[in-house]
């Protein structure tokens, strides 16, 4: 069989996104950025919204998240974009609007807009990589870091004492009366990447709806920040953070 | 034609609210400080949501409320905020992003008196942090003043035109006295919001959607790590403040065709010193008045051309001495120039400014 025989539509098993641009990838091999940013692209596309949404990059490693998936974007100040979709949902209430942040961006700096933003009900849906890390600086200690976990502004493990506890932002989420789904998920294999999908499609649709705020929390792995392999940290991460951040649904308002 | 609706007797800070539904604003984004939390106010209790269409959203602070600026903007809608001193200082790194990635929008500053939490009383002490763009890197925003409610009225729309024709944000730096005193004002007439047509046609650059399959995708950003392109996006922005300050520059003068002496003064001090000019006439001193509108661009030419016909320049603005030092750069030393202002929230009396003035006349 030569490669021409091999490459038709009848064997096709995968395909890139069509919203995926062929621009080189800024995240680490094993970064699980790249997982996410699929299923953003392929759920936008499968909803036919390609030419009514607007997505919001952070500060952060997915600050240039804009470079990758073919849609417009916004690219807001550290921690401020959940008020930058709030903006752009209450002006064009038929897109589909959608923050994508960090945990430094939208547990630490930017707390009081996420807060906020999802206490308000906004019809929108924040993408919420927690790689218990702040990876585009080099790896310092961020407000989801697992007591005893090394960092380079905590080099002999986090100590509550000194740096208080890992802050369960999407717990506090599930408490608050505008938000309609609020979910804990992972890209750690196929079984994982499947539902991480089904959640976000579930999320847009929400807020395509006028359901309220949705909150999608994406434990995730950070090989470089953790200085493992991406296979060890895909370990790591299911050993470790798993304990301390169940997976699953939080919250689902019918 | 203006009919009776549009004669109101309003507070400065309720007149901006008013203008801002007649002038086809598409979102207001804001939170409460005094003294301009009536914007805010009035705009809750004239529901614009219900007739024009407009957007009304109390933030959880001012930081929020310019990032919600720097968001609607982006997308080419027409929005604004409001705020006072201490709330705008807050705003300064949106600000700042705003004018990295050009980025339209209004913000009306309704000055108090700082540094700090400072005093709610009047101040015209953010002139520096207005005109010299307030937050980091290298950029300039339009500043208008305006010294009556009407002007409050009128420069809701001119900021608007005059943002969006440069891709810039635009301030209306006003004051707790505008902000607060009544006068009768003929408001704008109702202008629509703009269809999404007509934002896809004017804002190209916007990200929207709009056209995205044609055009291809777009992002609205300041950010750019490659310093040579990063040098360019600078220059670029510097060529534009350039246009501006050769295409826009706007002031009002008073009695200066004979005048021997000048006053400059912005806002509530030129309502002040105008008081102070009618009084020095009566007494047969020949003074003038010349009122900045655009602090930035500052009407550099004007007040050269002034330092070759007078004896000598008072400058009068409710703070410490700021705008002094862009008279001072026009003048070059040719004649004396001197500043009064007065500080903490205390408003001059034109009897100051006429004290003033005598030692000016000692001077020179």
């Amino acid at each position: 069989m030569t490669n021409k025989e091999i490459i038709s539509s009848e064997n096709l098993v995968y395909a890139k996104p069509e919203l995926m641009n062929d621009n080189t990838m800024h995240y680490c091999p094993g970064c699980s950025h790249g997982v996410v940013h699929k299923l953003v692209a392929e759920v936008i596309a499968e909803m036919e919204m390609t030419e009514k949404t607007i997505g919001i990059s952070p500060v952060g490693c997915a600050v240039f998240a804009y470079k990758y998936i073919d849609i417009d974007w916004q690219e807001a100040a550290h921690g401020r974009a959940p008020a930058l979709a709030t903006a752009c949902k209450r002006l064009w209430p038929d897109r589909l609007v959608f923050t994508y942040q960090g945990d430094g961006d939208l547990a630490c700096i930017g707390t009081g807009e996420t807060i906020h933003a999802l206490n308000r009900g906004e019809n929108i849906t924040m993408i919420f990589i927690n790689n218990a890390i702040y990876g585009m600086t080099g790896g310092q200690m961020a407000p989801t870091t697992l007591i005893g976990q090394k960092t380079a502004t905590c080099p002999y493990g986090r100590d509550v004492h000194l740096h208080g506890y890992p802050l369960k932002i999407t717990e506090i989420a599930a408490m608050l009366d505008g938000t309609a789904y609020v979910t804990r998920q992972s890209v750690q294999n196929v079984a994982a990447i499947k539902k991480a999908k089904k959640a976000i499609r579930h999320a847009f649709e929400n807020s395509m709806q006028g359901k309220g705020s949705n909150l999608i929390e994406i434990v995730s792995t950070c090989s470089s920040g953790w200085k493992l392999s991406p296979e060890k940290a895909n370990k790591w991460m299911e050993e470790n953070m798993f304990a301390y951040y169940p997976m699953g649904d939080l919250k689902d308002v019918k | 034609m203006t009919n009776e609706n549009d004669i109101l007797l309003l507070k400065g800070n309720e007149a901006i609210a008013h203008a801002a539904i007649r002038c086809g604003c598409d979102g207001y984004f804001g939170y409460p400080i005094t003294p301009q939390s009536e914007v805010l106010e009035t705009l809750a209790e004239l529901k614009p949501w219900e007739t024009t269409g407009m957007v009304v959203v109390q933030a959880e602070s001012e930081v929020a409320s310019i990032n919600m600026l720097y968001g609607g903007g982006g997308t080419g809608k027409k929005v604004m905020t409001s705020s006072s001193s201490p709330g705008v200082a807050l705003m300064q790194e949106g600000i700042a992003y705003m004018a990295g990635a050009e980025v339209p929008g209004l913000i009306v500053n309704v000055q108090r008196g700082g540094p700090g939490l400072g005093t709610i009383q009047p101040s015209q002490s953010d002139y520096n942090q207005a005109t010299r763009g307030g937050g980091n890197g290298d950029y300039n925003i339009i500043v208008l003043a305006p010294n009556s409610v009407q002007e409050m009225a009128d420069f809701v729309d001119l900021s608007f035109e005059l943002a969006f024709k440069y891709r810039i944000p635009a301030m209306i730096l006003s004051d707790g006295v505008i902000g607060q005193m009544m006068e009768k004002v003929v408001l704008p007439p109702y202008k629509p919001r703009r269809t999404e047509e007509e934002i896809g046609r004017d804002c190209p650059w916007a990200s929207n959607g709009i056209g995205l399959k044609k055009r291809g995708s777009q992002c609205i950003t300041s950010l750019e790590l490659d310093p040579a392109i990063m040098e360019k996006r600078n220059l670029h922005l510097q060529e534009k403040y350039r246009q501006i300050q050769e295409n826009e520059v706007r002031y009002q003068t008073s009695q200066t065709e004979d005048a021997e002496y000048l006053i400059v003064a912005f806002g509530s001090a030129a309502r002040i010193s105008q008081k102070a000019i009618e009084i020095a006439r009566a007494r047969g001193e020949k003074v003038g008045l010349f009122r900045p509108i655009t602090l930035w661009p500052f009407p550099q030419k004007e007040i050269r051309e002034y330092a070759e016909r007078v004896k000598g320049i008072l400058v009068v603005e409710i703070n410490a001495g700021q705008m002094v030092y862009d008279v001072k750069y026009c003048v070059e030393g040719k004649i004396p120039v001197r500043q009064f202002g007065r500080l903490g929230g205390i408003v001059p009396d034109p009897d100051e400014i006429l004290n003033a003035l005598d030692e000016l006349k000692k001077q020179s």
